[in-house]
């Protein structure tokens, strides 16, 4: 067993797990138990998740911070984890949301041992993927991120959830299947056979062989990114989930697509991925319109959040394989705005659905005079997520959107600019629609604003958002040596008569 | 650049500036209703005091100023954006003219505002629009500068929707963030040009950089881009029609943002860069004409409406024309010049129109007003004066930066612009006389229920200061004594002007033309009989007047040929190739396993918990397993 210094990270990812263990031996009706226990892990996290930031060397391109050790020696299966720029804010994000997501299910009535117990799962499955330095250990992770969700929207879900449950099975357990095929694969492919990720990368593979694997990895994560045409799981899945919010603001994270293009599918195939770039950039850029222009029309709040997160995952599908640092740091960067400034809308969602027992924007009108702080605060994280200029999803979008026009993508990347556009259309006019105009519909009832504790449930997000928005030097340095060794892994080759990398653009 | 440290006094206010009324807003958002009434006074007073900073940084900055780094904000593409600011003479009139002109503006709103609920968050929008547009006008990179860019539009938006409650506020203010945007993306785009080719995106650099890092054509790509992201904040065609929506906003808003300064920011960016359109230099005709023409449209069609503020902001748009005009006519002192000079008697317009309203229980129409001359003399007389400085009449302010526009057009031997530029200036004198003696002279036309009254004094001494500056505001730049043009010239360069005599010429036709639009108005609101001439003239030309009433159709036209089509598009998405073909294929499986899966439901309802449970206690045998192996090894 090795690692470097006490075992933080290691600590943290098993963390909520560890509260999920606690819970499931808390009778169901101590509520206030379990839920302090649950939201105690999930700041546990959080702490543990600042400790490892604090232990982050800046600079290093490089895994810090992990552990190895044997696990199944008889199949070469270790247990093997490390973060690097491209995972740490990612991480972070994750163990930044996760305490909303619980509070979110405070007052929840229904089953809340459960509930609070595969939410904590679920995220120590996330983390588990994004620390993962062995295949096998990576598809145990990513596997289990996918269960407990299945569970809880099933089980807690609203409207259509059997339907969405099913769709959502389907979908991403084909793409597991697949990629699971592909992992094997890999592992003989590599002499002796092995699933630890440093050991495999750069193992020769003919074209051939490359696009096969690529695609086998590409059908898992195109899904759960997710690019068009294979998003449509997304919306349902939102739709059904349970009106808690907690659900919604998992899924956020539950986009694991991205990290796993930039991981895995990039350095193991770069030849592949290289030949397969301009088709996954007319996809990303698809969705980003596509999406977008669906939003639009969304009589859902909740649907309408959903397409627009499918669109902003197309910015960061763009950033990916676009193939410049400056492009790749936007993506990894907006992977955790999305998070941040997306969750706080779903959790928003979720505050009005209990307070109207409704989301259609035809049942609203005049929210605002009723509810000023909840409107207030829905218009930050929409101005937020539509990309204002000194919040965070502009940082994101711009590194992103100019790091893609100084690639071979120029005017492609303006294409992708009127996105932002459609962005401000779809939020704009949600909004106009539900919080403006004269009070009516829902809003005649009595309302109650926002409460302190519900404000304060989101106070941070708002301070990060700013913090990012005004400050994200601090974001991108950690970002950029691992970035800029991607961008190097994807313009060099494996194939076997050319081991060499090739000339960087 | 130097640290804030190192920089001199009047670079080190600049952060100081924008910091005063970023604080009163972020008071205000965050404790408006404990603040309360002093809301007003608290706003009033830290853009009063960031006023006296930007005149002491006035009397301090020279040549090309300095620029200061505050803090590393966004490597990108290999080089370092900065939370920079640039304080040069350019950047100091504009935050001279921001503070001063707000500062009064939002001691107006006092007065205005008093009595409504939404107080407190009037003052802390208008101090965070305050906020954002001195770092718009102070910011030294492009980058930068669209931060404060985008939260004028942002806090343009909140306030023409500041009466969300009517559709018609709320439809105006997504319209206007709408049109922005559009201009905005372009601007986006001219930024990556610039980035991607010159390697910075700090202004001075650029402007020192773009001959030698990029093709003339590139750099027309770029400044015409960046002129679209201009047309749009600065109302001009085509995206021009917001802007008369916007007047559902609280007139002092009109006042300040819809006229004074925001919308004014395009003139003042392409001042910026001018570098970049100088070598460009096929940009400079576009920019021209479609100044000019916007000027002259924008005349045609105030000329015809009756709603007193949507007069005054066609009219807003045809001077900020006259601006854009000067900017592609290379003329950048003089667009600044008559920016400033804009900025006082169109603020004092707007804030007399508001002391009208307030009288008459928020009236528009001019149709029922007349005679309040009688009523409130101070609103009146200062409404003349103001009348008059539009109109370019000898000696006000406005006849000095009109004219030096006019004469830059001559001397460069663009006679055409010159004459639709006079052209428009007979618009403009008619249209703002026919206001002036609809709204204050002849007979009073005012509901029998009203008594309209002089505004209060919180008021009027706003509007008395704003006369006063559109009376001498002029000696800043008089042929002779050009202060202002020299004090601008290290960053701008000297603008073309013609010989002295050709001036005094041109300066006399441009005066006589005003007069005479004078008269016409006369002619047609005042003079005995002008009723029965205007009933005439109208008759006869019906179709041309009933045209321009409906604003040439171009909401309509935009209507149908933008908005439907993409309403259309993004439902077929929706309904037809999302739910029908996306999923077309899933939802056949997944119909049938969803089938069968509400069957085990019906059979054992218990099912899904059980299989939970049993779920969660694998997973948990596996996490067991797998940190007891940990401990062992």
């Amino acid at each position: 067993m090795t690692h470097q210094g006490f075992p933080w990270l290691d600590l943290m990812i098993f963390a909520p797990a560890a509260g999920a263990l606690v819970i499931a031996f808390i009778p169901g009706r101590s509520r206030n138990l379990i839920r302090s226990v649950a939201l105690a892990s999930a700041v546990a996290t959080f702490a543990l998740s600042m400790v490892v930031l604090a232990g982050f060397h800046t600079g290093e391109a490089g895994f810090q911070e992990g552990s190895v050790m044997r696990w199944v020696p008889q199949w070469n299966v270790h247990y093997a984890t490390g973060i690097d720029g491209i995972s740490l804010w990612m991480v972070i994000a994750t163990t930044f949301m996760m305490p909303v997501s619980i509070m979110t299910a405070w007052n929840m009535q229904d089953r809340l041992k459960g509930y609070v117990a595969l939410l904590l799962l679920t995220q120590t499955g996330i983390l588990g993927v994004f620390c993962s330095l062995d295949m096998f250990l990576f598809y145990l992770f990513w596997e289990t991120t996918l269960v407990p969700l299945y569970f809880l929207i099933g089980m807690w879900g609203g409207r259509r959830r059997l339907y969405a449950t099913v769709k959502f099975f389907l979908y991403t357990l084909a793409g597991s299947l697949i990629m699971l095929g592909a992992i094997f694969y890999l592992y003989f492919a590599h002499q002796p056979p092995t699933f630890s990720y440093t050991a495999l990368l750069g193992t020769p593979l003919g074209m051939g062989a490359q696009l096969l694997l690529f695609l086998g990895f590409f059908a898992s994560f195109a899904i759960k990114t997710p690019l068009i045409p294979l998003h449509t799981w997304l919306p349902d899945a939102h739709e059904a989930a349970p009106r808690w919010g907690s659900v919604d603001v998992a899924l956020t994270l539950f986009k694991l697509g991205p990290y796993g293009f930039i991981r895995f599918a990039i350095p193991f195939f770069p030849d592949a991925a290289r030949t397969m770039a301009p088709v996954i950039v007319g996809m990303a850029l698809a969705g980003i319109i596509y999406a977008a222009a669906v939003a639009i029309v969304q009589r859902d709040l909740k649907r309408l959040v959903a397409y627009s997160t499918v669109a902003h995952l197309g910015f960061i599908g763009l950033g990916i394989f676009v193939g410049t640092v400056t492009a790749l740091n936007g993506s990894v960067l907006q992977w955790a705005n999305q998070a941040i400034s997306t969750g706080a809308l779903f959790v928003l969602i979720a505050f009005l659905q209990q307070r109207l027992d409704t989301r259609m924007i035809p049942d609203m009108s005049g929210l605002a005079a009723r509810m000023p702080l909840l409107s207030g605060l829905f218009l930050v994280f929409a101005l937020s997520s539509l990309g204002l200029p000194g919040l965070n999803n502009f940082i994101g979008e711009f590194l992103i959107l100019v790091g893609s026009f100084a690639s071979g993508y120029r005017w492609w990347a303006v294409i992708g600019t009127f996105g932002t556009v459609l962005a401000a259309v779809y939020l704009l006019w949600a909004y106009q629609r539900a919080f403006h105009g004269p009070v009516g519909g829902v809003a005649e009832r009595e309302v109650r604003d926002l409460r302190p504790r519900e404000v304060a449930m989101l106070a941070p997000a708002l301070a990060a958002m700013v913090l990012i928005g005004f400050y994200p030097q601090a974001f991108i340095t950690r970002i950029q040596p691992s970035a800029a060794k991607v961008v190097k892994q994807m313009h060099s080759s494996v194939l076997p008569s050319s081991r060499s990398t090739a000339g960087l653009p | 650049m130097e640290s804030f440290s190192h920089a001199p006094l009047y670079a080190q206010l600049a952060p100081i500036v924008i910091g005063l009324p970023l604080l009163g807003a972020t008071i205000l958002l965050v404790a408006g209703r404990r603040v309360g009434r002093a809301s007003g006074a608290l706003a009033s007073t830290l853009l009063s005091i960031a006023f006296v900073l930007g005149v002491v940084s006035f009397f301090g900055v020279t040549g090309h100023g300095s620029q200061i780094h505050l803090w590393s904000w966004v490597p990108l593409l290999g080089f370092h954006t900065g939370v920079d600011l640039n304080v040069d003479p350019l950047a100091i009139v504009m935050v001279l003219v921001v503070t001063g002109v707000g500062a009064l503006i939002h001691w107006y709103s006092l007065g205005y505002m008093a009595g409504d609920p939404g107080y407190p968050r009037f003052f802390a929008y208008m101090n965070l629009f305050a906020a954002s547009m001195l770092l718009l006008v102070l910011a030294d990179n492009v980058l930068l500068l669209y931060v404060g860019w985008e939260g004028v539009g942002l806090c343009s938006y909140l306030l023409i929707g500041f009466w969300f409650e009517r559709p018609s506020a709320a439809h105006a203010a997504k319209k206007a963030f709408f049109v922005n945007r559009i201009g905005d993306f372009a601007f986006l785009a001219g930024i990556f040009v610039l980035a991607a080719s010159l390697g910075t995106l700090s202004i001075p650099r650029i402007d020192a950089s773009v001959s030698g890092g990029m093709t003339s054509g590139l750099a027309t790509v770029a400044a015409l881009l960046l002129f679209a992201g201009a047309t749009a904040k600065s109302a001009q065609i085509p995206l021009y029609v917001w802007l008369l929506d916007a007047m559902e906003g609280p007139t002092p808003v009109s006042a300040l943002i819809h006229a004074a300064t925001m919308v004014t920011a395009g003139v003042y960016l392409i001042a910026r860069v001018h570098p970049v359109f100088e070598f460009g230099a096929a940009s400079l005709d576009v920019v021209m004409w479609i100044g000019i023409l916007t000027a002259l449209l924008a005349a045609i069609l105030g000329a015809f409406e009756y709603d007193i503020k949507r007069v005054l902001a066609y009219s807003t748009v045809s001077q900020i024309g006259y601006m854009i005009a000067a900017d592609g006519l290379s003329s950048y002192s003089t667009g600044i010049f008559h920016l400033a000079m804009h900025a006082f008697f169109k603020a004092l317009l707007f804030l007399g129109a508001g002391a009208v309203m307030h009288a008459l229980a928020d009236e528009l129409d001019m149709r029922r007003m007349g005679g309040l001359r009688r009523v409130m003399p101070v609103t009146a007389g200062t409404f003349l004066i103001a009348a008059l400085a539009i109109s370019g009449i000898f000696p006000l302010s406005g006849f000095w930066s009109k004219d030096a526009i006019l004469a830059a057009a001559w001397a460069q031997g663009q006679y055409a612009i010159w004459a639709i530029g006079l052209a428009a200036a007979f618009l403009t004198a008619f249209y703002m006389f026919r206001l002036y003696f609809r709204v204050f002279e002849g007979p009073s036309h005012v509901q029998e229920d009203l008594h309209p009254h002089e505004a209060p004094r919180i008021m009027t001494v706003p509007l008395v200061i704003l006369g006063f500056l559109s009376v001498v505001g002029g000696a800043l730049n008089v042929p002779g004594n050009d202060a202002l043009e020299r004090f601008l010239d290290p960053v701008l360069g000297a603008p073309a002007a013609p010989g002295a005599v050709t001036d005094a010429i041109l300066s006399a036709v441009a005066v006589a033309v005003a007069v005479i639009g004078i008269g016409t108005a006369w002619g047609l609101y005042m003079a005995p009989a002008a009723d029965a001439r205007r009933a005439a003239l109208e008759h006869r030309f019906a179709v041309l007047v009933h045209v321009a009433r409906r604003k040439f159709y171009v909401d309509e036209l935009y209507g149908y040929a933008f908005v439907l089509p993409g309403k259309r598009l993004a439902m077929w998405f929706d309904s037809l190739v999302d739910a029908r073909i996306f999923d077309g294929a899933v939802n056949g499986i997944a119909a049938m396993l969803s089938g069968s899966g509400e069957q085990i439901r019906r059979l054992q309802t218990g099912f899904v918990r059980s299989y939970a449970a049993v779920f969660l206690f694998g997973v948990m045998v596996i996490f067991t397993v797998l940190i007891l192996r940990v401990a062992v090894t």
